[in-house]
């Protein structure tokens, strides 16, 4: 038995690593891209302001891309030093993709980010777009990988307990590489990604839209962000629903939790939109119902029911029971007596060892657990469904905001109208921060919603812990919050300042601060794509910093 | 095509050994370069000039590490449960050190602020010098046996304690993987900048480089002294399913002698680890730093041999109870996952090899001062 405030705290740092690691995911998978786009404009045009685009965009991207690189180091230790039994159980799965992740697609990504930065003066045009589509081909890769392997962790597939070795061993790689739960969330997350530097681009054009200053910059950065922001947040959300799909197809709990749905209902059920979830009580108060249409998202049919809480906690009961006798005949066989029987009375409880393991958290031999252990082990086999269901609204509800926003930009922008429109720039300001939000959100959903088990119905988080006491976690919890500030920090100071001075920070001497430094010398830059637009609006409105 | 589960076994040993070495010649030497960055840049273009002799590469030299790391979650999953929760402040205080390299290039140039870079600076020193000691320090506790045990349910239990890792031997294997390290570093520097850097980083290549080898002799002469090796005793079939409590381990004073008198050809390893640091020093001195740079790569290489070669099969011995221990026979993989990672290794890594190739050769040049100064806005 383990400590439970220890896991307690284990969980902690896992969630705040993590979700604090997403914060710079999404960006880099996005804008990796949108710099593909600039620069390939630029190669076939030759027109420098798309260059500076690049170069400018790519600045942020940075910026962002290096906490990205320090908090993903985190991750890869965290398995082992945290999560040991874990890493034991699961490391014949789960760690080839993230082996074969290295291999493939961060050594690609990894290697050629310098060559994006630094290699501008020392590689033909064609060779730096080369560059930079290898980096947004990397980390699109990467994050195929780690959804790999993440999919597994939600629907293990593919895989088989084995009480010899007393893990889990791979099958059919396969199986895991097209376990489809894993497939429809990398484009789901990949996509948000997308959205993310769409809006991260948007916004900031924006804002030097409505400062009138690097108008000809802001509206071909803008332009960019639209296109791309409305194709990524169409998939999203229309692969957000095949996620949802899929996850009423093989992750029964989370749905149910998701949409607080405690009793099975008839078909087609109906959505919640709004009610006041209480594990307690097992019901939902207040609720405020949609007819049909849940039943429509998660089955796509009027006769499938989807199945409620209450129903699936008495099946869990019957593989708790079952986990009992699984968990009874692995301890004869791992102590010598294997024996035909025991193999058999094994094989046939095997799938539900999982269920038996739940029990691992009250008591050190689950084979002998009272009825009242047992009554508890059911109640932890769903997870706490308020957190769940709000934070999915919240995600679904930003998701939605951004298709609204991406629509009018869009038009706007086709119309050549979007600089008049000074709400709805001030609009995508403000909503900079949405995709993050729908992104965590969307995380939360998929991890809170996935406990009790850190691999689905295989391997309780409360057995898969390292056996640390609190206080090791106490100490280096506090460090990582502690680090993690700093760095944000930091970050956030380097974001504003370089967002603040926009193309000027690249120093061509063409841009809004450094002609106004050029006292009134008219700097006529090279050619084409110096920026005419800016002149006189500026004058009045311009001083950023 | 199926290949033997035994042989995977020992490919698998063979490939995280290359990947280890992989990261100690290539980012290993970006560790040193950070670890020398204080000492050798006087004046901030001094300091980006160094910076920017690694700036485009460190990152994928990184991944040599983190790929390591998979590689080990993969293939040997016991070894990395145990080793990462069990040095779990170790492993922390090299990952927080880790921290500072990624922020620290990219952040450092871009404020114009003295206390900004020159904490920057201080951050690439601790991001080079703290996990190029802490690797060592746990490599000299392996070898000296780690207290753990497994239990019925191989769950690990590490029952020592962080103090008791900075042990004395552990402390000087730290600064042999700390010296060999700076020492390439040092080399590189030679060979990558202009003067008055590389005559400076010649100068630290040599003084580094006499240490390391008289640390590695002491180790090697204390090791076959005075550490307790371990022996296997008895144990299943080299091809059977893995399972880490079916053999028999003693502490034998002389365990890890015994591959180097039946095998008397391992005896290169140490052999290359002196010839190539010494040879290394030896063309540093006459200004032949390139073949100087691949002289102390093939140093680095024999070192880390040395200790894997002394250690085979065991990963990580247990002093407390030695039947615990990890071996590359007993610590492995299914047969499958083997296979599958075994083909992804023989397709990527040469292909990485190339592409990185590639990326030296489009940004090698010696980086001077002028250069930084013109290009102001790029540069790291």
């Amino acid at each position: 038995m383990l400590d439970s405030a220890m896991v307690e705290l284990s969980r902690w740092q896992f969630a705040i690593t993590a979700m604090y690691h997403f914060l710079f995911v999404p960006l880099t998978l996005g804008l990796s891209w949108m710099l593909v786009i600039m620069e390939s404009v630029y190669v076939m045009t030759g027109r420098q302001i798309y260059k500076d685009m690049t170069k400018f965009w790519g600045k942020l991207f940075g910026i962002n891309f290096a906490l990205g690189v320090t908090t993903g180091l985190t991750m890869e230790f965290q398995f082992g030093t945290n999560w040991a039994y874990y890493s034991h159980y699961v490391g014949d799965v789960f760690g080839a993709p993230l082996a074969i992740e290295g291999l493939m697609a961060f050594f690609l990504e990894s290697t050629f980010i310098g060559l994006f930065f630094l290699g501008w003066e020392r590689l033909t045009k064609r060779q730096h777009l080369a560059v930079t589509f290898l980096v947004a081909v990397g980390s699109s890769l990467s994050a195929m990988w780690i959804l790999i392997a993440n999919g597994w962790m939600q629907h293990p597939v593919g895989s088989e307990f084995s009480f010899e070795t007393m893990r889990m061993e791979m099958v059919s790689f396969t199986e895991v590489l097209f376990n489809p739960v894993a497939q429809v969330k990398f484009v789901h997350t990949v996509a948000a990604g997308y959205v993310t530097a769409a809006m991260f681009v948007a916004g900031i054009s924006a804002y030097y839209m409505l400062k009138g200053r690097d108008l000809a910059f802001a509206k071909r950065s803008f332009s960019v962000a639209m296109g791309f922001g409305l194709a990524s947040i169409l998939s999203v959300i229309l692969l957000g629903d095949e996620s949802g799909y899929e996850v009423g197809d093989v992750q029964k709990v989370k749905l149910a939790a998701i949409e607080a749905e405690w009793h099975t209902e008839p078909a087609p059920a109906a959505f919640t939109a709004f009610g006041l979830p209480s594990n307690e009580d097992e019901e939902t108060h207040d609720a405020i119902k949609i007819p049909w249409l849940m039943g429509l998202i998660a089955t796509r049919s009027l006769n499938q029911e989807v199945t409620g809480l209450k129903e699936l906690m008495v099946d869990h009961e019957i593989r708790i029971r079952s986990g009992m006798i699984a968990y009874e005949y692995l301890q004869r066989l791992r102590t010598g007596q294997d024996t035909e029987g025991n193999r058999a009375m094994f094989k046939d409880h095997m799938d539900d060892l999982g269920y038996g393991l739940l029990l691992k958290a009250y008591i050190d031999n689950p084979a002998e657990a009272t009825e009242e252990q047992i009554q508890m082990a059911v109640k932890d086999s769903i997870p706490e469904v308020a957190p769940l269901f709000w934070t999915f609204r919240v995600m679904v509800a930003a998701g939605f905001w951004m298709l609204l926003l991406f629509v009018l930009g869009f038009y706007y922008n086709a119309k050549r109208q979007v600089q008049d429109k000074r709400w709805l720039l001030r609009a995508f300001l403000f909503s900079i921060p949405v995709p993050w939000i729908a992104a965590e959100t969307g995380w939360f959903v998929a991890e809170f919603g996935r406990q009790p088990w850190a691999i689905g119905e295989v391997l309780p988080t409360s057995v898969a812990a390292s056996s640390l006491a609190a206080n090791d976690l106490v100490i280096s919890l506090s460090a990582f919050i502690i680090f993690y500030t700093l760095l944000f920090l930091i970050e956030m100071y380097l974001m504003f300042k370089f967002g603040r001075q926009g193309p000027s920070s690249l120093h061509t001497g063409k841009y809004h601060f450094e002609k106004q430094q050029a006292s009134k010398t008219e700097t006529d830059a090279t050619g084409a794509g110096a920026p005419s637009a800016s002149a006189p609006a500026s004058r009045h409105l311009g001083d950023g910093s | 095509m199926i290949i033997d589960y035994e042989v995977l076994k020992l490919i698998w040993w063979v490939l995280v050994g290359v990947l280890f070495i992989g990261f100690a010649v290539t980012d290993g030497m970006d560790m040193g370069v950070g670890t020398l960055l204080p000492f050798l840049g006087k004046g901030d273009d001094e300091r980006r000039v160094i910076i920017n002799t690694v700036g485009p590469h460190w990152d994928g030299n990184q991944v040599w590490l983190i790929t390591a790391g998979g590689a080990i979650f993969a293939a040997w999953p016991l070894v990395y449960a145990t080793a990462f929760s069990g040095f779990y402040f170790a492993m922390l205080l090299a990952l927080f050190a880790l921290f500072f390299r990624p922020v620290g290039f990219d952040y450092r140039s871009k404020i114009q602020n003295k206390t900004w870079r020159s904490a920057w600076d201080w951050g690439l020193f601790i991001g080079g010098a703290v996990p190029a000691l802490v690797f060592g320090i746990a490599f000299g506790n392996l070898l000296q046996g780690v207290p753990f045990h497994l239990d019925e349910l191989l769950r690990p239990y590490y029952t020592g304690s962080f103090f008791g890792l900075l042990n004395p031997f552990a402390l000087l294997a730290g600064l042999i993987s700390l010296g060999m390290l700076t020492m390439h570093g040092a080399i590189w520097l030679q060979l990558r900048t202009g003067e008055p850097i590389a005559t400076r980083a010649k100068h630290w290549a040599k003084i580094v480089g006499l240490a390391t080898i008289a640390a590695f002799a002491l180790a090697g002469i204390w090791l076959t002294l005075g550490v307790d090796g371990f022996k296997v005793v008895s144990m299943p079939p080299l091809d059977a399913i893995p399972n880490p409590l079916t053999k028999e381990v003693v502490v034998d004073p002389y365990g890890w002698l015994t591959n180097y008198r039946q095998y008397p050809w391992t005896l290169l390893f140490p052999i290359l680890g002196f010839a190539g640091l010494g040879l290394a020093i030896l063309l540093s001195m006459r200004d032949r730093a390139g073949l100087g740079l691949i002289m102390s790569g093939l140093g680095i290489t024999g070192i880390i041999m040395t200790a894997g070669a002394a250690m085979f099969p065991f990963i990580m011995p247990s002093s407390s109870n030695p039947n615990s221990s990890l071996i590359a026979w007993d610590a492995t993989s299914s047969h499958l996952t083997l296979t599958v990672m075994f083909w992804a290794a023989v397709i990527f890594i040469p292909i990485i090899l190339i592409y990185t190739t590639w990326t030296y050769a489009k940004m090698w040049r010696r980086v001077t001062v002028e250069e930084i100064q013109a290009q102001d806005t790029l540069a790291y």
